[in-house]
């Protein structure tokens, strides 16, 4: 049976969330510094790379969020046979409410209806939390922070796509694509990195997309059509000349990770997880010694 | 680099033209969603002195309160500006505001809005939130934050050297209506293949 001190994972959480907020992933700014090197000197496009590439290494310093907008805070959990969801779903509640303290997360959770906003981050639906069970004796803790301006960009289209010509097969899918980056433009903080979700239905097409974004930006799609499309996809996108803010530049996009679910005969649905530069997500692994590590 | 200082004037905000790099300092007012919506349902007297000749910052910052009492802004990047299109122009027009400081541009009511009574749309660099926190030296007094929360108050605070790029002008200029354009033909071309 799978234990732990609750007060210490509690304070384990708070750091995974610290990090989250404040600490960009290793591979998201190499790819940003390879980005910078690839623009025109004395263009706006290098020029905003370097007053970005400055404030990761800021918020990393003093510990603040990279970003105000801390974003929807999504957790993917994978838990072996056994361990208590409500716990453990507690534990996440009361170290995000802390984090709002710690002022590394903004009270980001407000009332549909009435527009008051819980003030501690916390409310229906967020944050996030999805389990699964797995066989390991591990339990390990994905966390990504998802902001509105690229949450907004974000779109779901079904194909056939009459005004685009865009059919059923993955040449349609590539167009819809194009399609959504170009209407996005500066606007989801570019550039940006695409998830991708082809099939499913209206809601397992947007989860595909997103779990995507859980992936290494250096990693290769192991179906070898989606990797093929997936490159094909970020040379052409920054063929658009958006650029880094919509300021104009040859980096638009950053990655796109494609992947697939079975669909119905009827439906054929190509959802787009836009995700901004400031792509903020770290994991954490608790063993049965209680001890962590962080990604 | 052109120093912009707050409060100033329509004439000085006329000069400036797409593509100039400002730097900002002096007293301005962040607004975004609820705020728009609240100042279009009510128009309120108590924003004129806040406004005239002043700036809008589109952004809902992370803040941080002192045992004194006194804020500190923590984290303070810009948020998308368009959301606000329906309503800009008109705001501007009533509070005398010289320019809004978001991201990602406005569209072409507000474009010529900024004709019409004298602004620009400054874009700050969206994500850039611990760098322009440092920009915000001081809070000055935060207005309706019970009613609307942290992110949507209206925050008067008082910036030094804060960094933004003229992308719409008063003279009908817009850089995003120019990189759009071309994106498009890109698009068109990619899609027709």
């Amino acid at each position: 049976m799978f234990q732990y001190d609750e007060k210490v994972l509690k304070d384990q959480l708070l750091e995974l969330i610290r990090l989250a907020a404040t600490d960009l992933p290793k591979d998201v700014v190499e790819s940003i510094q390879a980005a910078q090197q690839n623009e025109d000197e004395d263009s706006a496009a290098r020029s905003v790379f370097g007053m970005i590439l400055k404030n990761i290494e800021l918020a990393r310093v003093e510990s603040t969020p990279i970003c105000q907008d801390t974003g929807t805070n999504i957790y993917l959990v994978h838990i072996p046979e056994g361990v208590g969801m409500r716990k453990l779903t507690a534990l996440i509640h009361e170290a995000t409410a802390e984090a709002v303290d710690k002022s590394y997360l903004r009270p980001n959770a407000v009332d549909s209806l009435t527009g008051k906003n819980s003030g501690n981050n916390i409310g229906e639906g967020q944050p996030f939390i999805h389990f699964e069970e797995w066989d390991n004796d591990y339990i390990e803790f994905k966390l990504m922070l998802k902001g509105g301006g690229c949450e907004n960009v974000s779109t779901q289209y079904k194909l056939p796509d009459v005004g685009l010509g865009a059919g059923r097969d993955l040449d349609g899918v590539y167009k819809v694509i194009v399609d959504a980056v170009n209407q996005a433009q500066g606007l989801g903080c570019a550039p940006g990195i695409l998830g991708i979700g082809v099939g499913g239905d209206r809601s397992t097409s947007h989860l595909t997309a997103k779990s995507q974004l859980f992936r290494k930006m250096t990693d290769t799609n192991p179906n070898s059509d989606l990797a093929k499309m997936e490159s094909k996809l970020l040379a052409d996108l920054n063929e658009l000349g958006v650029g880094p803010m919509g300021f104009g530049g040859k980096t638009t996009i950053l990655g796109v990770k494609m992947g697939t679910m079975h669909r119905l005969p009827a439906s054929f649905f190509v959802s787009i997880s836009y995700m901004c530069w400031a792509y903020r997500r770290h994991s954490m692994i608790l063993n049965v010694k209680g001890e962590v590590t962080y990604d | 680099m052109i120093n912009l200082q707050l409060p100033i004037s329509e004439a000085a905000i006329r000069e400036l033209k797409m593509g100039d790099e400002v730097l900002i300092s002096g007293l301005m007012v962040t607004a975004r969603d609820a705020a728009h919506k609240y100042i279009h349902e009510n128009w309120p007297d108590w924003l004129k002195p806040v406004m005239e000749d002043s700036m809008i910052y589109h952004c809902g910052p992370v803040v941080k309160q002192h045992e004194d009492g006194s804020w500190s802004f923590v984290a303070a990047g810009p948020t998308t500006s368009i959301r606000e299109e329906p309503y800009e122009a008109a705001v501007m027009e009533y509070y005398k505001v010289r320019a809004v400081i978001g991201k990602g541009g406005m569209g072409a009511k507000t474009l010529e809005g900024l004709a019409k009574s004298g602004g620009v749309y400054l874009h700050a660099i969206g994500g850039l939130a611990a760098s322009l926190a440092k920009s915000v030296v001081k809070v000055h007094d935060v207005y309706m934050l019970d009613e609307l929360g942290v992110p949507e108050a209206f925050w008067h605070i008082e910036v030094k050297d804060f960094p933004a790029v003229v992308t719409m002008d008063s003279h009908g200029g817009s850089l995003h209506k120019a990189i759009k354009a071309k994106s498009d033909e890109v698009a068109k071309k990619l899609i027709s293949e």
